[in-house]
């Protein structure tokens, strides 16, 4: 983490738009160098990157991540109230993908080579390189301006207040975004599930089982799950970033105010303070996921001590 | 037969890759200008026999837009992919040079590792002010993990090899011994690990580029385009959105399977 927290600090500091200009904006013109001297020194900036950072460090420890120009409000409170709307977008999409993704890859394995084998990993491999944003795009031509089932944005109708948008309305907006950001993500889970049971249909437990008059799915359903559920968990737990990486553009693509929009517009107006704690916030998620997935190790596998290697 | 079929289908995803990149190659020349030039008589024709992509809002070709586009990512793409594997081959024969060394690049790995992609993209890029090199340098920054993990792996196992330990035991450098014996040997993993860096560095130059973080709007890269198809999505312009990200589909496929097909014949 403290290596996330210096290298992302240290781009900031060799980015070469000034903070102050983007701070001031328009009003740049109207400004004296007696009165930018002075926010300089106010702000700290003609102090030495090194204590620079270890004043930002300090204020990070005691919960403070700085102020937000763009919404004028605290960092973590922009991160906090984001981060609610996406959550419901993202582990949507997680769920989806792990459990659809699991569950199309052991139909894939179980019956390799089959018509529906070639079905589900063409699929794969076809969304594997499709550009998320672009499949987004897509959906929403079809979806919402062409058929007219979905809303093309937001997360409520326009002009109305978020405490006025019920549960449904809420969901009706969700759909989209989540079932287009759970397409992506399961290709990968697939593809890796497929690879494991197919080890498994090779192996001599298999040939055991078959030889006692165990059909296919028989074999698939008691022994694949658990064969290929270690890696599908782990993974499922390891693309939490690609996830959110991904949901950045479907974000964006939706016009969803979550936090992957609020990522674009801090980098695209320069607000610093706020880039750098989603920067921060994310891996602090990231890891969490890996973490998890380390724990569930040990619960799904007892051979597996984790805390011993 | 069952032999043959994989090789078939090598050699036609390698034709096929190779074709696409010619075109791409020499589409500067028998394209000209004509991603750039407007016709205001024909602006948002939809796809027809005279424009076969259909036009945008300025009246510009999309399919000859879509064709420079394409070949602006493969560019982007191959130097992007080219300097990744050059960061992985570097620091994985720094990692195997001493214990300590091995730990700051496990370290560096892991931080890279820990941020999504896509943010440490954009934070890359916004720090290096965006434009075409710095998306090269950013897409190259960060695709080097995986890829130095496994030269990593390859070289500690390279060390042990009989010939490898003869020549050090005849008093040879570290460096002529990286140099002679291993860099060869490790020459082919670079190059599918390079060929498999390719697609993702193009998706995510794409995805960089349409966030507003990449490119300069006035190229006609893919994100540009799918970023201005996002204006006029509502009108019912499919063509503007269609086309280029079905381009890019397709050369993100072709380059995927060429390298999977390579990596399993390695």
């Amino acid at each position: 983490m403290l290596c996330v927290a210096l290298v992302s600090f240290g781009l900031m500091m060799a980015s070469p738009i000034d903070p102050i200009d983007a701070y001031l904006g328009p009003q740049m013109a109207q400004i004296s160098p007696e009165q930018r001297e002075l926010i300089t020194q106010r702000w700290g900036f003609d102090a030495p990157p090194a204590v620079q950072f270890g004043h930002w460090l300090r204020q990070l420890v005691s919960g403070d991540l700085g102020w937000s120009h763009i919404y004028n409000q605290p960092v973590s409170e922009v991160i906090g109230q984001r981060f609610q709307r996406s959550i419901a977008l993202l582990s949507g999409a997680w769920l989806l993908s792990a459990l659809l993704g699991f569950g199309l890859g052991v139909v894939a394995g179980a019956k390799e080579g089959s018509a529906l084998d070639k079905v589900i990993s063409t699929y794969a491999y076809i969304t594997a390189s499709t550009p998320a944003f672009w499949l987004a795009i897509l959906a929403v031509l079809l979806f919402s301006v062409t058929l007219g089932w979905t809303p093309t944005c937001c997360a409520g109708p326009t002009g109305t207040l978020s405490q006025d948008v019920s549960v449904a309305t809420r969901l009706h907006h969700l759909v989209l975004p989540i079932t287009t950001l759970a397409l992506l993500g399961i290709a990968n889970i697939t593809l890796h599930t497929r690879t494991r049971m197919l080890e498994l249909m090779r192996s001599e437990v298999a040939t055991h089982a078959f030889a006692q008059g165990a059909s296919r799915m028989d074999v698939a359903w008691r022994h694949g799950l658990r064969h290929a559920s270690l890696p599908a968990v782990t993974l499922a737990f390891a693309s939490l970033g690609e996830l959110f990486g991904g949901s950045i553009l479907i974000e964006q693509v939706f016009a969803y105010p979550g936090l992957g929009q609020a990522t674009v517009a801090a980098g695209l107006r320069s607000d610093i303070p706020l880039l750098l704690g989603i920067a921060l916030f994310t891996a602090l998620f990231v890891s969490v996921g890996n973490m998890i997935a380390d724990t569930l190790y040990s619960v799904i596998d007892p051979r597996i001590n984790v805390s011993g290697t | 037969m069952r032999h043959a079929q994989p090789r078939i289908r090598a050699a036609f995803s390698l034709a096929v890759t190779s074709l696409l990149v010619i075109s791409l190659i020499t589409s500067q020349w028998w394209l000209g200008d004509s991603p750039q030039q407007m016709q205001f008589d024909t602006r948002l024709a939809p796809p027809s026999v005279h424009h076969w992509f259909g036009t945008d809002a300025l009246g510009r070709e999309l399919w000859a837009r879509t064709l420079a586009g394409l070949a602006l990512s493969f560019w982007v793409g191959c130097l992007a992919a080219l300097l990744s594997t050059l960061i992985a081959l570097s620091l994985a024969a720094l990692a195997t040079l001493s214990r300590r060394l091995d730990a700051l690049v496990s370290l560096l790995i892991d931080t890279l590792l820990s941020v999504p992609h896509l943010i440490l993209l954009m934070l890359i890029a916004f720090a290096l002010g965006g434009g075409t090199q710095a998306v090269i340098i950013a897409v190259a920054v960060t695709h080097w993990p995986s890829l130095a993990r496994v030269l990593r792996a390859e070289l500690l196992q390279l060390r042990q090899a009989p010939y490898v330990r003869i020549s050090r035991a005849l008093g040879k450098s570290r460096w002529f011994v990286l140099y002679r014996h291993l860099l060869p040997h490790l020459l082919p993993h670079c190059l599918v690990g390079g060929l498999l860096l390719f697609p993702h560095a193009i998706l995510h130059e794409a995805a960089l580029t349409f966030l507003g973080f990449g490119l300069s709007p006035s190229q006609p890269a893919i994100g540009v385009l799918l970023a201005d198809a996002m204006r006029y999505l509502s009108g019912g312009y499919w063509w503007l959105g269609v086309f280029p990200g079905l381009g890019l589909l397709l050369m993100v496929l072709s380059f995927d399977r060429l390298s999977s097909h390579l990596r399993r014949a390695l």
